[in-house]
């Protein structure tokens, strides 16, 4: 439903997005990651439809973005960085606007309105003006309004900052319930949000493409993918160590002192399980063990590996 | 759905936001407050309304333009400049409405505004009917005269305030565009060029001059080419209103 092909886009010397090519069906759940300035906020912009890009194309739909703008536009529900809105109007009246502009009237308009604001909880607040509201209840109009027309695309630019963990859990949800009849793409930096809610995700770097998977396939190039973490007391460490050492799986042992306990962290080798080994090894050796877990891997991990920080992004651009 | 509610549908949500956010805030009470204020005091203390004993609104229009030379712009420095600044710009932009529908709409609603403001001077037009038999058609045309100056100023201050996203740089630079276009019929800017350039471009930048159409208007008599000069640019400063909001999204 969403097709990107070698989207780019400059500002001036910089290069914000190069040759970003994407497709995403109906049913997946895009997370757009990157580090703040990689790109992501621009490329979605281009993909709506407010920003022009200097090469490639957006189709959204069937419909080209730049060619038949509005038509791809109807499609689209977006939710721009920060959740712009109107800051004198209430929910009701925000949302009415945006539900008369996308072409409902009268009692459609009212029920599409009573629908979100239901969907998005946004009941106690309605007529209050937005700029009196939380940043938790002004998130949540703008996704109303993202949502109102029930698009079959979706775009959202940060859906859950700002929320606390309970609006942060109902807002996934939501989209969640969404998801197996839309197109969704979301761009977050939270780790965790990828795997709560996306079925599919991308890193972007310097306006690169830098990974694409699933966030299974994406932990699975952590260093701690199926590496096995063990907590035993300190007197024992030094053994284990030597005897973990000992299996053929194990590449290297990291170990870091947690009290009167160490927690020792085995790294396999290209990726082989080594839970059974070493649960078989612990129990024989008759070690104290107080945990005892395989990693899934770490996607902040590999979100730092794949990625540059901005101070060596800036470092990088001067001349 | 033929063109005409086409064009409507699209435009009245656009309009309608607009227009109710004046009277969101202070602003619209404040503004129609000081322009009736300062449009009084000019009429009765320096036009001398009543000691000059003729039953008609001359020097009540006469500073028409003047005034709006700064009323206006205060009007039109938020219409883009705030959309702008606090970023709903990019949400009224991806929603599937052509920009120039956006444009317009917006134009319109400000407009309608100061149309508004311009209607509540109706007592100084019972108070000249009440002292004397004035002619009411040279009264009429003279309104619908000042009601288009203001369309011109505004439609300049709608461009210069999608320039920025600072209120207050936007309606310094209008103030100054405008005014440009009001004195570009008077001796001040004509000498200038009387003394190198032919006379058709003195004519020409003359005819630029918002007074020395206001003034044909408020003599009674609705010319054509009147009407036509302040439409036209009414319409050239909303395509480059179109083209700046466009050129300028990026930035």
């Amino acid at each position: 439903m969403i097709e990107i092909e070698g989207l780019t886009k400059r500002f001036g010397p910089t290069t914000a997005v190069a040759h970003l090519s994407l497709h995403v069906a109906k049913g997946e759940v895009l997370g757009f990651l990157g580090p703040n300035g990689a790109g992501k906020s621009t490329a979605m912009r281009m993909i709506t439809g407010f920003l022009a890009p200097d090469a490639g194309r957006v189709t959204i739909c069937g419909h080209d973005i730049e060619t038949e703008t509005n038509a791809a536009q109807a499609k689209i529900g977006y939710l721009p960085e920060g959740a712009p809105a109107y800051g004198d109007m209430t929910p009701r009246q925000f949302l009415t606007f945006v539900a008369q502009v996308r072409g409902f009237r009268g009692a459609e308009a009212k029920a599409r309105v009573a629908a979100v604001v239901e969907k998005t909880e946004l009941g106690p607040v309605l007529e209050q003006p937005i700029e009196t509201l939380s940043k938790g209840f002004k998130r949540r109009v703008g996704l109303a309004q993202a949502i109102l027309h029930d698009p079959p695309v979706l775009i959202m630019d940060e859906p859950t900052d700002g929320l606390d963990p309970n609006q942060k859990h109902a807002v996934r949800g939501l989209l969640r319930a969404m998801a197996a009849e839309k197109a969704i793409i979301i761009s977050t930096h939270l780790l965790e949000e990828v795997d709560a809610i996306c079925t599919r995700a991308v890193i972007i770097d310097r306006g690169t493409l830098v990974a694409d998977g699933t966030p299974a396939e994406l932990l699975a190039r952590s260093r701690y993918h199926n590496a096995v973490t063990l907590v035993l007391s300190a007197n024992e460490a030094e053994a284990a160590v030597a005897r973990l050492k000992t299996l053929p799986g194990v590449a290297q042992i990291d170990r870091k002192p947690l009290g009167d306990s160490v927690r020792l962290t085995a790294f396999p080798k290209g990726g082989a399980l080594l839970i059974e080994a070493v649960s078989a090894l612990a129990s024989r050796e008759n070690w104290r063990v107080q945990e005892l877990y395989a990693e899934p891997g770490r996607l902040d991990e590999v979100f730092r590996a794949v990625t540059t920080s901005d101070a060596a992004r800036a470092k990088a651009a001067r001349p | 759905m033929n063109v005409h509610s086409r064009f409507l549908h699209t435009i009245s949500p656009i309009f309608k936001r607009e227009f109710s956010a004046y009277f969101a805030t202070p602003l619209a009470y404040v503004f129609i407050v000081i322009f009736l204020f300062t449009m009084g005091a000019f009429t009765f203390y320096v036009g001398h309304f009543y000691e000059n004993g003729i039953a008609d609104l001359s020097v009540f229009f006469a500073y028409h333009p003047w005034l709006y030379l700064f009323l206006v712009p205060a009007i039109a420095m938020r219409l883009w400049a705030d959309e702008r600044r606090t970023g709903t710009m990019e949400l009224l932009l991806t929603l599937p409405v052509p920009l120039w529908a956006t444009v317009v709409g917006k134009y319109l609603a400000a407009w309608a505004f100061t149309g508004i403001a311009l209607f509540l001077t109706f007592p100084i037009w019972l108070t000249v009917n009440f002292l004397g038999q004035p002619d009411n058609g040279v009264i009429l045309a003279s309104y619908i005269g000042s009601f288009l100056v203001a369309g011109g100023y505004l439609a300049i201050g709608a461009c210069m305030s999608a320039t920025t996203n600072n209120q207050v740089i936007a309606f310094v630079v209008s103030v100054v565009v405008c005014f440009l276009f009001t004195v570009s019929g008077s001796p001040l800017v004509l000498d200038v060029f009387r003394a190198w350039a032919p006379d058709a471009l003195v004519e020409a930048v003359a005819s630029f001059s918002f007074v020395t159409h206001f003034t044909s208007i408020t003599q009674g008599v609705l010319d054509l080419r009147d009407l036509v000069f302040f439409f036209s640019l009414i319409a050239l400063f909303l395509a480059a209103n179109v083209v700046v909001v466009d050129l300028k999204k990026g930035g």
